[in-house]
C-alpha cells in the first residue's frame, strides 16, 4: 500500500528540514522531498537599513558562517560605496576568515558527520552522537574541542565577537593588528595547522578506507559544481572570479556582477527554499536519471572547480586525491574527504597571513560617503558561493537587495542526493533505523 | 543522577547552538551531569519515532528544556508548545527566544510585503506564488519571543549568549535553584572607555568612518563612543556581552554596541531612554538614521516593531 515515510527532523544539519520519502503501492520509493521549513525575510527586513549597517545585520543569517556574510557584506558595502579596502584591512579579513572556517570544519567532521562513521551508519541512534564519540575516542575529543575553542578565542580576542562580528566595515575594517597581537596569534595558528594534518591523516587512515562502499552508494548524483577561483585558477575563499563547471568538467568562469546571466533562482510550492539552478543548462529538472540546471557547491564544489590549492600541503592533499578520483569527483561522501583538504589550505593560509609584517599597518579603512549604486560582493562561505546584492538610495540605504546563500545553491542536489538513496536502499517496503539514517548521510554529507 | 536536558532551535541561525560549544573544554566537565535526550543539532531523536511510524508528535520529558530562535511560524509555535509540556524548567536561550531577536525586524513589513519581494521580486528569482504546503508551515502574524506564547522560567539573552552564562545558568538549575538571571546592569557599567558627560554635538555621524583611538593604548585610553558623536546602545542595553570577565564585545572590536543583550529590565523602553540619553551628553537625538529599526535591532517582539501606518498622500 503506498504510504509516506517522514524524517523529522533531519538531524545533525545546521537547519531545518524534513524528508518525505513516498513508496508505491510496491513499497518501492517513488517519489522524495526535502522540505526546507523556516523563512526569515532578510531580503525585505533590510530594506531601509543603512549599507553600513549591513554587515553587523545579515551575518545573523547564519550562527555557523557569520563571518561569511559579514565578509560578503562588507565587499558589498565596499563596492555600493564606490571604494577599496587598504591591503592590511583584506589581509585582516582574510584571516579572521580563516580562522572561522578552521572552527567551522572541525566542528562538522569531529561533531556532525564523524558519528556516522566513528560510531556506525546502523548504530542506535541514542549512541550515535557527539557525546558517543566522547566515550569511543576521548583523547581525541579533548583536542576537538580544544582547538574549535581555540580559534573561537582567537577571533573573540582580536575581533571581539567570535559570532556575529563587527569588525570588517564598508572600506575596511574597524581596527588594525598590533605587533604584540600578532606575535600572539601565530604560535596558536601553527597549532591549528598541525591539527589540521593531523585530521586529514586520520581521516585517510582510519576512516575512509573502511566506507568505500559507502561512498560509491550513498547519495551519488552527477550534476555540475560552483566556486571561487584566482586568475590562475587557484582555490581561493575571498576573492576572484566565479567558476561554474558542467558535469562533465567543462567550465565557464564570470565576474561577481554578471551572477543573473549564469543562475536563476526556482521556487517549489513544497519548500521554502529556493532552487538556484544553471540557467544556461536547460530549466531546472530534479529527474535524478536526467537532472538539467543541477550543480553543487561547498568544498567538493570548490575541489571539483579549482586547478589547484592555493597552498603546498593543501596542494599535495589534492594531488592524492584526484589520483583517487579524478576532477571532477562526483561522489557525494567525497564532501567529508574535500572539506579536510580545504581545512589544511585555511590553516596554511593563517599562519602565511600572520607571518606577513604588511598585516599590521596602521592603515586599516578608507572613508566612505553614501551614494546611489549598486554593489555585489561575493566571498566562498563553507558552504559555498555566498552572493550579496545591494543597491542603496543616494543617503546610502538599502533600496533593494538579493541574496544568494551557500547552502542554497545545493538544494536542488540534496534532493537529488537523498532521492538516489532512499531508491537505493529502500526496497518492497522494508526499511529501519539504519537505512533511513543513510538517507540522512546523503543530506549531512552537503553540511546544510 | 544525570539531569535530563531537552534542546530546541526554532527561528534560529544556531549561532546559541555554537556558543554552547564554545563552552571549550568547561562542556566536558559539565557533560557527565547532563543526559540529552533531544537536541536536533547533535543528536538524532526523532519527532514521530525513529522510523516515523508514530501518529503522534513526540518531545521526551526532560527536566531541563532549553529554546533558542524566536517564534515565527505554526511549526515554531507547536514545537514550543510541546517543549513546554514536556520540561520542568524551560530556558529562552538568546535574545530571539528573549525578545524576538534579528528576525523581529520583518515585524516593520505585513507579511504579504515579505514573500512578495522573495518569491516575486528578487534579481535571480524566478517570480512564482507562495509556496503553499503541508509541509511548509505558514507564519504566524509576527516574530515572537517565547514568553509571548508560552510561560519561561529562564531567560539567558544574548546575540549570542556568553557561553559564562549558559554554563551558570545550567549549573545553577542543575544545583536545583529554580531561576536564574542576569544581575541589572548597563553596559556602560562595564565599559571602561573615557567619559566626560559631554560631546561635540552636531548630528549623530553614521560609521562611515573609524572610531578614534590608538590602538597600542587599551580601551580605558578611548573616549565614550557616544561622546565621539557616534550611537552606542551602551546606555539601554543589559551588561553581560563579554561573560564574567572582558569588556564589552563590540567596543572591544572598536564598533559601537547596537543592543544584543536587549533591556536593562523587563518594561524598559530603551529607544525613549536612548533619546534621553543622547540628548544629556549634547547630541540630538533626531538626527539618528533609521532611529526605529537600529534602535529596537533585537527586541522587535512583544509588539516593539509593527509596520508603519501609510503616509497620507502615498
Amino acid at each position: 500500500m503506498a504510504k509516506v515515510i517522514q524524517i523529522q527532523p533531519v538531524t545533525r544539519i545546521e537547519g531545518h528540514a524534513k524528508v518525505d520519502i513516498h513508496l508505491d503501492d510496491a513499497g518501492n520509493v517513488a517519489d522524495t522531498r526535502v522540505h526546507i521549513q523556516t523563512l526569515r525575510g532578510f531580503e525585505k527586513f533590510c530594506e531601509g537599513r543603512p549599507a553600513e549597517e549591513m554587515p553587523r545585520i545579515v551575518c545573523h543569517i547564519c550562527g555557523i558562517c557569520p563571518w561569511a556574510h559579514h565578509l560578503a557584506s562588507s565587499k558589498a558595502t565596499d563596492a555600493v560605496f564606490g571604494v577599496t579596502p587598504p591591503p592590511a584591512a583584506v589581509k585582516l579579513r582574510r584571516l579572521m576568515q580563516a580562522i572561522a572556517y578552521i572552527s567551522d570544519k572541525i566542528l562538522h567532521f569531529y561533531f556532525l558527520a564523524a558519528p556516522d562513521f566513528v560510531i556506525g551508519p546502523d548504530a542506535d541512534y541514542s549512541v550515535r552522537n557527539v557525546v558517543g564519540i566522547i566515550n569511543a575516542a576521548p583523547d581525541i575529543a579533548q583536542q576537538v574541542v580544544r582547538y574549535r575553542h581555540l580559534g573561537a578565542r582567537l577571533l573573540e580576542n582580536f575581533a571581539g565577537r567570535a559570532i556575529h562580528p563587527t569588525f570588517s566595515l564598508a572600506g575596511g575594517v574597524s581596527k588594525p593588528m598590533t605587533e604584540t597581537e600578532r606575535q600572539a596569534m601565530l604560535p596558536a595558528a601553527k597549532e591549528l595547522l598541525e591539527f589540521s594534518q593531523f585530521s586529514i591523516k586520520f581521516a585517510k587512515e582510519n576512516v575512509f578506507p573502511k566506507y568505500l562502499d559507502a561512498i560509491k552508494s550513498i547519495g551519488v548524483i552527477k550534476v555540475g559544481y560552483i566556486g571561487t577561483v584566482t586568475d590562475d585558477g587557484a582555490m581561493d575563499f575571498y576573492d576572484g572570479k566565479i567558476r561554474l563547471m558542467q558535469p562533465d568538467g567543462a567550465y565557464e568562469d564570470f565576474a561577481y556582477e554578471q551572477y543573473t546571466d549564469f543562475l536563476g533562482e526556482h521556487v517549489e510550492p513544497w519548500s521554502y527554499q529556493k532552487f538556484p539552478y544553471a540557467k544556461k543548462w536547460g530549466p531546472l529538472s530534479l529527474n535524478l536519471d536526467h537532472p538539467t540546471g543541477v550543480y553543487r557547491s561547498n568544498c567538493l564544489a570548490r575541489v571539483n572547480v579549482a586547478d589547484k590549492m592555493a597552498t603546498p600541503l593543501a596542494q599535495a592533499e589534492l594531488e592524492e586525491f584526484r589520483a583517487a578520483f579524478g576532477r571532477p569527483a562526483h561522489f557525494t561522501l567525497l564532501y567529508h574527504y574535500a572539506r579536510l583538504i580545504e581545512l589544511v589550505q585555511l590553516a596554511e593560509t593563517a599562519v602565511q597571513l600572520l607571518e606577513d609584517p604588511e598585516i599590521t599597518s596602521p592603515e586599516v579603512r578608507v572613508k566612505v560617503e553614501p551614494r546611489a549604486a549598486r554593489g555585489v560582493g561575493c566571498v566562498e562561505a563553507p558552504r559555498g558561493t555566498l552572493i550579496h546584492d545591494y543597491e542603496t538610495d543616494a543617503d546610502g540605504l538599502i533600496k533593494s537587495l538579493n541574496l544568494i546563500v551557500g547552502t542554497t545553491h545545493n538544494n536542488a542536489a540534496i534532493n537529488l542526493s537523498v532521492n538516489q538513496a532512499a531508491k537505493e536502499f529502500i526496497k518492497a517496503g522494508t526499511y529501519d533505523q539504519g537505512i533511513l539514517n543513510k538517507v540522512e548521510m546523503a543530506i549531512r554529507a552537503y553540511d546544510p | 543522577m544525570a539531569v535530563t536536558v531537552a534542546e530546541e532551535w526554532l527561528n534560529a541561525c544556531s549561532g546559541c547552538e555554537i556558543s554552547i560549544l564554545n563552552i571549550g573544554v568547561a562542556l566536558l566537565d559539565l557533560l557527565p551531569m547532563l543526559e540529552f535526550v533531544h537536541m536536533p543539532v547533535l543528536l538524532d531523536h526523532k519527532y514521530f519515532g525513529q522510523t516515523g511510524e508514530k501518529t503522534d508528535f513526540e518531545i521526551p520529558e526532560a527536566m531541563v528544556g532549553i529554546v533558542s530562535g524566536g517564534v515565527r511560524n505554526e511549526e515554531h509555535k507547536h514545537v514550543l508548545e510541546e517543549m513546554r509540556k514536556k520540561c520542568q524548567t524551560l530556558i529562552a536561550l538568546g535574545s530571539c527566544a528573549a525578545y524576538g531577536g534579528i528576525p523581529a525586524q520583518a515585524n516593520m513589513f505585513k507579511k504579504e510585503e515579505v514573500f512578495d519581494k522573495i518569491f516575486r521580486h528578487c534579481v535571480s528569482t524566478d517570480p512564482a506564488p507562495d509556496p503553499v504546503d503541508p509541509d511548509v508551515p505558514p507564519w504566524l502574524a509576527t516574530c515572537m519571543a517565547l514568553d509571548e506564547v508560552v510561560k519561561v522560567d529562564v531567560t539567558i539573552p544574548g546575540c549570542p549568549p556568553h557561553p559564562d552564562w549558559i554554563v551558570e545558568a545550567v549549573t545553577a538549575l542543575v544545583m536545583g535553584e529554580s531561576s536564574w538571571s542576569l544581575p541589572e546592569r548597563s553596559v556602560c557599567d562595564t565599559c571602561p572607555v573615557i567619559r566626560e558627560k559631554k560631546s561635540a554635538g552636531g548630528p549623530i555621524k553614521r560609521l562611515f568612518e573609524n572610531l578614534e583611538f590608538n590602538p597600542e593604548e587599551g580601551l580605558d585610553k578611548m573616549r565614550c563612543i557616544n561622546e565621539q558623536g557616534f550611537l552606542c546602545l551602551g546606555p539601554v542595553t543589559l551588561a553581560g556581552c563579554a561573560g564574567k570577565t572582558g569588556v564589552p564585545r563590540c567596543v572591544q572590536a572598536r564598533t559601537p554596541c547596537r543592543g544584543c543583550f536587549g533591556p536593562i529590565r523587563k518594561g524598559a523602553r530603551p529607544m525613549v531612554d536612548m533619546m534621553g540619553s543622547l540628548t544629556s551628553v549634547g547630541l540630538d537625538p533626531k538626527t539618528v538614521v533609521d532611529r526605529r529599526a537600529i534602535m529596537n535591532r533585537y527586541i522587535g517582539g512583544h509588539g516593539f516593531l509593527t509596520p508603519l501606518p501609510a503616509r497620507p498622500g502615498k
